[in-house]
């Protein structure tokens, strides 16, 4: 008699349902719902309310000051993230893994503790705010210091994303190229860099996401001054502490929807890369 | 005009790679290093590429002070182990890699890279292939654009680390008389790097046979399988 056989990774239908199911309700309910809701709340006062709330001068100043934030902030940390997973990566020097827990510093300290430490630098009553308030520069309660608190907080996403990719990727290949006549600079350009450069994408679509959303460390820095030193994320609470909830939802849907738009451009890279992607992974 | 190697050492931590390891061979002699994992074969090799500095020790090729030089001028080409082909480059591009990378004063023409190219295709047998990927290549495939990639600096030394280390035995064989073939047609001096006797004694001129970093004993295949030195190559070599 014909036995019927079970292919051994293959689970019951009862299990599989149970577990689709609670990972569906899951994400439905955390991620999904959360998203709904955001939209929801924003278009509840009508398109007028929330075109109304979004040309507003102190909320149009949110998002620029946001978005320039992150156009100073997102650059900086691609160059500094590359440089420390390349010397991390392709060679050996002392100290090594006190610079790879130092990159995730920022990940484990509280952006708050991080936003108190700058004030304890710069504030007026700190090592350097008086020194520098006597050349004019204000570094507190301004842009220097939003900037400063993100590229803090978002210093690990691109060195993160490359390390272990190039640790992987070895060294052979810059070997080779340097056995055939590249300059360190081309062997960067024409070998490393094209290896990288998905890594490297990912990388810098969480930076920016991340330098976007950040909330902590620039609440503590910015001094919240309505107009000049609020970012988007300051500003939703702005306007919820002062009762205004639609408007507050106004501005976290055009937050949530720049954070879309980021997985966007990426879910659109892969797609329309997908060959060279598959093929990079492949060895 | 030789290559001498003159007691060079190099140490790893507390490993000793390279104790003093001391060789001479004429220009365009086929070199074989032989010797078990760890008794520092593709470490030279590696110094001889300049991709590694050794802590002291000389090394002179073809009159040249050849440590002191810079590995981009050294035209060593060095066929890596696991061939090391640039993935995200086609066949072409990766045998072209050593001209484009030129200064533009030493460049040659975008025409001439691309007859070098075909040329070097014909000579490892890949005419048809020069739009692939290296991840389309089979092994042998792959280890042959590897030799084409190096060929193209016009190299004056040829440096080989296991260069048959990841192929089948029956390839093996084909590419051996193959790459000996090329070596005298180049004119270049090889150096290669292999734990396999039967290989060494089949393919080179000269083999050295290396043990804990030094060189046992360096002489033509015959005199060495005839004559071991030392109490090691002949327990190596099991006779």
């Amino acid at each position: 008699m014909p036995r019927k056989f079970q292919n051994p990774t293959e689970d019951s239908l009862t299990l599989k349902l149970t577990l689709g199911s609670i990972a569906i309700a899951f994400v439905g309910l955390f991620l999904v719902l959360p998203l709904i809701v955001v939209f929801h709340e924003a278009f509840k006062g009508g398109l007028a309310h929330a075109w109304t709330t979004i040309t507003d001068p102190d909320t149009l100043a949110a998002i620029k000051l946001s978005l320039i934030a992150a156009v100073i902030a997102v650059p900086l940390n691609t160059v500094f993230g590359v440089a420390a997973a390349w010397c991390i990566a392709k060679f050996d020097f002392w100290g090594k893994t006190f610079l790879v827990t130092l990159i995730d510093l920022p990940f484990s300290v509280s952006p708050v503790v991080v936003g108190l430490v700058y004030v304890l630098v710069f504030g007026m009553q700190g090592w350097l705010g008086l020194t520098l308030a006597g050349y004019d520069i204000q570094i507190l309660f301004a842009l220097p210091g939003i900037v400063l608190a993100t590229i803090f907080v978002t210093f690990p996403f691109v060195a993160r994303e490359l390390i272990p990719l190039m640790v992987d990727q070895g060294r052979d290949e810059e070997e080779a190229a340097v056995s055939l006549g590249a300059s360190g600079f081309q062997t960067f350009l024409r070998v490393t860099l094209p290896n990288i450069k998905w890594g490297l994408l990912y990388g810098i679509l969480l930076c920016n996401a991340r330098a976007l959303g950040e909330f902590g460390a620039v609440s503590v820095l910015s001094g919240h001054i309505r107009g000049e030193t609020n970012t988007m994320p300051l500003h939703v609470q702005l306007l919820y502490d002062n009762y205004d909830y639609t408007g507050a939802f106004v501005v976290a849907a055009i937050l949530t929807l720049l954070g879309l738009l980021t997985l966007a451009i990426k879910s659109f890279l892969e797609w329309r890369y997908a060959d060279e992607l598959a093929a990079s992974h492949r060895h | 005009m030789s290559l001498v190697i003159d007691t060079v050492t190099k140490q790893y931590g507390r490993f000793a790679a390279l104790a003093g390891a001391s060789l001479t061979a004429p220009q365009g002699a086929f070199v074989a290093l032989l010797g078990p994992s760890g008794s520092g074969k593709t470490t030279l090799l590696r110094i001889l590429g300049g991709l590694e500095m050794p802590d002291s020790g000389t090394v002179r090729f073809a009159d040249l002070n050849w440590l002191d030089m810079p590995s981009r001028d050294r035209k060593a080409g060095f066929v890596f182990q696991h061939y090391a082909l640039f993935k995200h480059m086609s066949v072409a591009k990766n045998i072209a890699f050593g001209l484009e990378v030129r200064p533009r004063e030493e460049r040659p023409a975008k025409a001439d890279i691309k007859r070098r190219v075909e040329e070097l295709l014909e000579l490892v047998q890949l005419q048809d292939l020069g739009s692939r990927y290296p991840s389309q290549l089979s092994g042998g495939q792959r280890q042959r654009v590897a030799l084409a990639r190096a060929l193209a600096i016009e190299p004056r030394m040829l440096l080989l680390d296991e260069p048959f280390g990841a192929l089948d035995a029956k390839v093996r064989k084909e590419l051996r008389e193959w790459l000996r073939h090329i070596h005298d047609k180049a004119g270049v001096t090889s150096v290669f790097v292999t734990h396999d006797q039967e290989e060494a004694f089949a393919m080179a001129d000269l083999v050295a046979v290396m043990n804990k970093g030094r060189i046992e004993q360096v002489g033509t295949p015959d005199v060495v399988r005839r004559d071991p030195g030392t109490a090691f190559v002949s327990d190596f070599l099991g006779n």
